[in-house]
This record gives structure tokens, sequence and C-alpha cells, in this order.
């Protein structure tokens, strides 16, 4: 019948975060008795008679829809295997990875091969943690010659920003390619000096999420470390 | 290792070229490293190492055994290094693996060329019993350069070493005696590992760089400068002209990691 903890409240996995039926588990937490209980850390959110929890640490967990840098790993016999900085290995399908026709037999390593970094997005995921790919969709494609980092995925909100608007800033103040994968994986093209401007700008963004004004602190940052073309 | 698609090369490359690393650091420059002793209450001697974000542990155990029939009155030396599977995502359980042996080979060779502990002071009674001085590493995280930073732990764990108590064929691991282990403090051996990418040579790598590094030489090098040990990995031959200056800049980066020990006293 109560809420046990305030909106917005940090909390740790096992902690009941409510008694009673009146409020409803969703993602993050669980029904224990008549209780809901936290099972990420996490800020709190209550919306109405649902409890969820926003985490702030964690590996990434695959979700139907997102988009993600993706590696290969391993090449079979009906497409590529990639890991997507989870638990869980990705399946690249052989339909869904490229549009051409391929023959039967044919060496899959044309399209994609092991070691290869691509933006995909994710199609499927089912109750066994089983996930599969695709290639095709607006701004999907191969991902070149650049360098990849790896942040924590419950930061990536954080590094886009609203509409972009975060990692459009660090673009086009360093003229860096920059593509961010949901799953915390984020690959980066320019100049040596424009990417590591970018760089550290990511990594204060990881750092300092949690800071109100987090925008102007970036902006301020590019400004002083101005790359020149 | 992690294996990267080919144009990642040319991208780490790019980098050299400009002088510059994946982190902002120069060719020959290394990460931020902290030394600290006595980390472990069961070990005899105890060392913790962090070279940017490699995080390495080292131990030393005494015990009285038997000396090797070839060497009756010396006491025996034994390097062994342990690669966590929670320390990197390449490690994987079981028996050693071709990486810790390299590791654990490379550092005992150092160390036992060097000559730094003076072995005679550890017989008890020739031909029956010395002092074996067992160095173990552990890796807590491995984020490149883990040769540099394991060899620098041992040697750490050395300096700090006590003699337990000896009475009577029982060793008092409980009560340590306020006797080292008897060392030549200009004879510490301080290995560096120099990388060579394209034309480039660097030292203190990012596991990126390792990944396609053309070719690695560790050295073991002294207080004077003199190499007592070395050793050569990568899968792609160096010249003589690049091997004199592999060597030099593994002697000049000796000398500045040297001081990061001097913080401790030898007995």
């Amino acid at each position: 019948m109560t809420l046990l903890v305030k909106d917005k409240d940090v909390v740790v996995p096992g902690e009941a975060l409510a008694s009673g039926m009146d409020y409803l588990p969703t993602s993050g937490t669980y029904r224990e008795g008549d209780k809901v209980v936290a099972s990420r850390l996490g800020l709190v959110q209550v919306d109405g008679r649902l409890i969820r929890i926003i985490p702030v640490s964690g590996k990434y967990l695959p979700k139907r829809g997102d988009v993600v840098v993706a590696r290969v790993t391993n090449i079979t016999l009906n497409g590529w295997v990639c890991d997507i900085n989870s638990a869980y290995s990705s399946l690249l399908g052989m339909k869904e990875g490229v549009s051409d026709f391929i023959a039967r037999g044919s060496d899959l390593t044309r399209y994609y091969n092991i070691g290869d970094s691509l933006m995909a997005q994710i199609i499927n995921v089912t109750s066994q943690n089983m996930v599969d790919l695709s290639a095709k969709g607006p701004g999907l494609r191969k991902l070149g010659e650049g360098r990849i980092i790896y942040v924590n995925a419950n930061k990536v909100p954080r590094i886009i920003g609203k509409a972009g608007s975060m990692v459009s800033m660090i673009k086009d103040a360093t003229n860096c390619r920059i593509s961010v994968g949901q799953n915390g994986v984020i690959w980066l093209q320019g100049t040596p000096a424009a990417e590591l401007v970018a760089v550290s700008a990511i990594r204060r963004i990881e750092a300092d999420s949690h800071v109100s004004g987090l925008t102007e602190q970036v902006k301020a940052f590019l400004d002083k470390n101005k790359v020149v073309a | 290792m992690v294996k990267l698609g080919d144009s990642f090369r040319e991208h780490v490359l790019s980098y050299l070229d400009a002088g510059v690393r994946f982190d902002g650091r120069k060719l020959d420059e290394f990460r931020p490293i902290s030394v600290e002793y006595g980390i472990s209450h069961n070990a005899e001697g105890s060392a913790r190492v962090t070279v940017g974000s490699t995080h390495v542990l080292a131990g030393v155990k005494m015990a009285v055994e038997k000396p090797y029939p070839d060497t009756p009155a010396d006491g025996n030396l034994m390097i062994n290094a342990e690669l966590l599977p929670l320390s990197s995502s390449v490690f994987e359980s079981g028996p050693p693996s071709d990486e810790a042996i390299e590791v654990s080979r490379i550092i005992d060779r150092g160390i036992r060329e060097s000559k730094v502990i003076d072995t005679k002071k550890l017989c008890i009674i020739p031909k029956e019993e010395v002092w074996s001085v067992m160095i173990d590493i552990c890796t807590i995280n491995v984020h490149g350069n883990l040769i540099d930073a394991s060899a620098l732990a041992s040697v750490a764990a050395l300096t700090s070493a006590k003699l337990p108590g000896y009475e009577g064929k029982v060793v008092k691991y409980d009560e340590l005696t306020d006797k080292g282990i008897p060392l030549a403090a200009s004879l510490l051996p301080v290995v560096v590992t120099v990388f060579k990418i394209g034309k480039h040579l660097i030292v203190d790598p990012l596991p990126e760089e390792e990944s396609v590094a053309d070719a690695r030489i560790s050295a073991a090098v002294l207080e004077d400068g003199s190499i007592v040990a070395l050793q050569k990995g990568g899968g792609l031959p160096v010249t003589a002209q690049e091997i004199d200056s592999m060597l030099g800049l593994a002697q000049a980066k000796a000398g500045d990691l040297r001081k990061l020990l001097s913080g401790k006293k030898l007995k």
C-alpha cells in the first residue's frame, strides 16, 4: 500500500521499494511476496502506479530497436556473429546483412570480415537473449578506419543529448565523424588531435553525467581545446 | 588479443606519425605508475603496482627446501605468473597460458641473471637446507604492458620481503624477523619492453597498440644501464639498428622506473 522510497532515490539491488499490490514492478524491479524490490543499482522513478529504475551502472542489456556498434567475431554458414559489448552475443543474418544476392558457398568476408565494426540495429531479442541484428536501415553502415572507445552504456543518453545535441556539438567542434551505439560503444574518425579532444569531451560527459549545466561545461571545454583543421 | 580490422592498424599508425598515442601521451612516455608495499598479510613481502589502469599484485613466499644438486649452497628462486580470467576478457582459467609462462620467464631471468639476490646467504645447511624464494604474480586488471608492470611489482615485493623465523626445522611464518632477503640495490633489474609498430618505437602500450605491434623487446636493465636479460616477441623481425635504438630507449626508461623503487630502503 505504501511507497518505501522517494522518487529519484538511489537504490541498491534487493532494496524494497514499495509494499502492497498498488504498485507494479517494471524494468529493473521485481515482485517478491507483496513487495516491489530493486534488481539494479539506480534511481527510482515512480510513474503513477508503475515503479522503474533508471540504472546508473551495469553491463548493456540488449533491447529491440537499439542501434548499436557491433564488431564481427566469427562467420558462420548463415551470417556474422557480432560482439555487442554485452553478456550476450548477436547474429547478423545474411539476409539482414547485405542486399546483394549471395550465392551458395561465396566468401562472406567480402562484406564483413572478422574484426570489422558496423552500426546495426537490434531487430529481435528472444526470451533466451538471442540477439538478431540488421544492417539495413537509415544510418546503418560498415564503419571504416577509426578508433573505438567503450563507455558506460547507461550514460549514452547524456552523451547523445536531447535530439543528438551533445554529440552534434562535439562533431561540429572537432570535425570528427562519431557514431554512438546504445551499447556504450563509440566509433570516432578524424585527425588524431581532433579525436583526442572528442574522446576527452566524451569522458567528461561520462564522468559528470549527473551534473546540471553539463552542456555549457562541455561547450567551454571544446572552445578551450579548439582543433585547428 | 582482441582482433580488430586491418584498417585499425593504419589508424594507430596515423596517431604515431602525429607523435601521439591513443590517450594523448608521447611515444616514449609511460602512464602514471604507483608502487605500494606490504599489501598482503600472508606473504613475506608484497607489492601492488598500477600502470595506468593495469593493476598487478606480487607476493614473495619463503620456504626451507632442499637445494638443487648443481647448486648445493644456493637458495632457490621460483617465479609464477597467474593471469586471472577476471583481469582481462582474453584470459581463460586452466593451466598457465603461453603468455603467463613468458611473463614469468622474462622476470625470472631478469632477477636470476642480475644476481641481485645473494643466493649464497640463503643457504642454511649446504646440500640440505636452503631458503626458497617464490614470487607469485596476480593480475587484477590488464590494460596493456603487463610485462613491465609485473616485473616492477616482483622486484618491489622482493625488496619488501622479510625472512620468517626458523627454529628447529620449523618455519615461523607468524614471526617475521627484521632480516630481508640479501639484495644488492644496484643490481635490482628493471624490465622495460619496447614495442615496434611500423617505423615507430613505443613503450607502455595500450591493448589496442599491442594488438597491432610488429615486434617487441623486453630488456632487464641494472642501475648502471647494463642489460642482463633480453626477450624478443611479436611476429616480425627487427634490424640490428632497430635493436640498438630499442635497447637505448629501454635503458633510458629503466632509469625513470628505478626511481619508483627507491622509496624503499634496503637492509
